[in-house]
């Protein structure tokens, strides 16, 4: 049944119907409204799950962290400078295999300071081994809960997942949702079996120190697991689908691609503009398609070779920067794409905020069907 | 205009911000049954409230964003919030 | 934003796909904000600020000296306008209609705090049509709970009995 509500009371209420044991968050805008109703749930005795309040986010990973090694499921979400605070953590988390989930309510990196939106924050942590999924609406941010969980906590996987929803655009958006019951989302994630867990019964360390000989035999293993965690999305996906009516079996998702001259590509909330801006060109008389990013890490390269089959041109929207080497998702996708004959061009867009209306869409699109691209989309010169 | 690097800024911007076009209500202050115990300047969260030549006080209705508590704090009743005409 | 929010889910009660967001993240009151309404039969995708609004409202009419808050606006277009002075200078574009309401007062008489929300979604829906009264007040008992659900609607009543005489 549909409800009305707002992004970030969506993602509390699935995230309360996934029965985590611990939560452990800091506030900081624009998650706040996930954490504060989380701890009104705990506080009323509607989530039987332990709330750990902390001074910083760095603790909350931690505290996470803890706990998940002590065999809970465990819960948390922050965004942009939090995200940072927990920067080495998130390699611990991932290293010591922890099947945490973890709302990255996107937003831009400072300096300068902005709460408002882009991706640069989950995005700048891709080398971290945490599972990365996008979503382009709140309906998408709620279902790809459930499947980060599952996923997460195969024991053929065990690795930590970011879900990722736009800042504002989509945490602050008030629209319509699907909340599955507490019997369905039971049905499709069983109670957490940890692999292993810290007891005092039975002791062990985790997370030790490993000598040359060893150390990258154990990342080895976890790029391992990413790359099993490809098939474990697309058969979680599935199931979802089978389940629930949406089908999540998809690392990426074509709109009117089949017979697109050029395609777009893009991650979030940006994909539903994209859309009805394509419809519009399509009306025109233009051949363009979106290819949609679910999964950005594990890195979808094979699933976007064989999606853009045909296509000529792409211009890829990066809500990112790495500094001193262009967009993030732009330098993958022209690396997954070498050596096939097609052009694609990079667009740093709609950084700290900035609105992107349809418009600017179809500019992008005009840009690199005449060879201009690698750039930065719609920058103000007049105020360099 | 050039973006200054380090993304700095030299202070005192916020005296642009003229907040007083906020507020609803507007607080009137009698200096007649005013004791100067000087109350309403200490609580005033935005510091818009002045000492007079008189001792008495006064609002800064620049900045004022109606928020009634210098209202509520006077122990002389010596403050009433009113609707402002706009 | 709640304005925003209670209109967008009146709408959605009519049966309608509605999203309401803000522009400026800073949740605080007092501060001039912006906020988004869409509904349509279709659902919607797009997720850009609205800049040809068929509708508008303004909260705080001192906002139209500094702001101009009708951009983008075309012939057709309703504006509602919370203020006392129904002779106030518009700066309406061309075509566009406009309709006052004082707000502020009915809010403290009804409600007792100058919140405005609630008063102008009866103003709404009586200037444009777009949302009955019946599913107006059905969303704000759905919204709030006794007597706030009672005094609310008393306020957008009002304001909707107001535009109605007018429109």
């Amino acid at each position: 049944m549909l409800e009305f509500m707002e992004g970030s009371h969506a993602v509390a209420e699935i995230v309360k119907r996934c029965r985590p044991q611990v939560i452990s968050a800091y506030p900081i805008t624009p998650q706040t409204h996930i954490v504060e109703d989380l701890a009104q749930m705990v506080a009323n005795c509607e989530l039987d799950a332990e709330y750990i309040t902390v001074e910083s986010e760095f603790s909350a990973l931690s505290a996470c962290l803890g706990a998940s090694a002590a065999g809970s499921r465990v819960y948390s979400a922050t965004t942009s400078q939090g995200l940072a605070l927990m920067f080495e953590v998130c390699f611990n988390v991932a290293g010591m295999r922890q099947p945490i989930v973890m709302t990255i309510a996107n937003r831009s990196l400072g300096a300068p300071l902005s709460i408002w939106n882009d991706q640069q924050d989950s995005i700048s942590l891709r080398d971290s081994g945490w599972l990365q999924f996008y979503a382009e609406d709140n309906q998408e941010t709620a279902d790809l809960h459930m499947i980060a969980y599952k996923v997460c906590e195969d024991h053929d996987i065990l690795l930590p997942a970011f879900v990722c929803f736009d800042g504002f655009i989509l945490t602050h958006t008030y629209e319509p949702v699907s909340l599955p019951t507490q019997e369905e989302v039971d049905a499709y994630l069983p109670a957490f079996t940890p692999y292993q867990r810290l007891d005092a019964a039975n002791p062990l360390s985790m997370g030790m120190y490993a000598t040359p000989e060893y150390y990258m035999e154990f990342r080895y293993e976890i790029d391992r697991a990413m790359q099993r965690a490809r098939q474990s999305f697309i058969k979680a996906g599935r199931e979802f689908g089978e389940q629930f009516g949406r089908d999540y079996s998809g690392l990426v998702e074509g709109y009117r691609l089949e017979d697109a001259d050029t395609a777009l590509i893009a991650m979030g909330s940006i994909c539903g503009t994209v859309k009805d801006a394509i419809d519009e060109m399509r009306d025109a008389g233009k051949k363009v398609g979106l290819l949609k990013i679910r999964t950005y890490r594990p890195f979808p390269a094979p699933e976007i070779v064989d999606a853009l089959k045909g296509v000529s041109t792409v211009a890829v929207l990066d809500k990112n920067i790495s500094l001193g080497n262009g967009g993030a998702v732009g330098t993958e996708v022209k690396s997954a794409l070498y050596g096939s004959g097609v052009t694609v061009y990079d667009y740093i867009i709609a950084l700290g905020g900035r609105d992107v209306r349809k418009r600017d869409i179809a500019a992008v699109v005009d840009l690199a069907e005449k060879g201009k691209g690698d750039m930065f989309y719609g920058l103000r010169t007049e105020v360099l | 205009m050039a973006l200054r690097v380090g993304c700095a800024a030299p202070p005192g911007r916020a005296r642009d911000n003229k907040t007083g076009t906020w507020r609803v209500f507007k607080p009137v202050f009698d200096p007649e049954t005013c004791n100067r115990c000087g109350m309403c300047a200490m609580v005033c969260p935005e510091g818009c409230v002045r000492e007079t030549e008189e001792g008495t006080f006064e609002p800064d209705l620049d900045y004022c964003k109606g928020c009634g508590i210098c209202e509520e704090i006077c122990p002389k009743k010596s403050i009433r919030m009113e609707k402002e005409e706009k | 934003m709640t304005a925003a929010e209670l209109i967008a889910f009146a709408a959605f009660e009519g049966g309608a796909y509605a999203q309401a967001f803000p522009a400026f993240g800073v949740e605080r009151r007092g501060a001039p904000v912006q906020a988004f309404v869409r509904f349509s039969d279709a659902k919607i995708r797009l997720r850009s600020q609205i800049y040809e609004p068929d509708y508008i409202i303004v909260q705080d009419s001192t906002l139209i000296g500094d702001v101009n808050v009708f951009m983008g606006m075309r012939a057709g277009g309703i504006a509602i306008v919370n203020t006392e002075k129904p002779d106030f200078d518009s700066r309406v574009p061309e075509g566009v209609k406009v309709y006052t309401v004082d707000a502020t007062t009915i809010a403290l008489e009804e409600l007792g705090v100058p919140i405005t929300n609630t008063t102008l979604m009866g103003a709404f829906a009586a200037a444009t049509g777009e949302i009955g009264l019946e599913p107006l007040k059905h969303a704000l008992q759905r919204r709030f709970s006794g007597s706030m659900a009672e005094k609310n609607i008393r306020a957008a009543e009002r304001a909707y009995n107001l535009i109605g005489g007018a429109a």
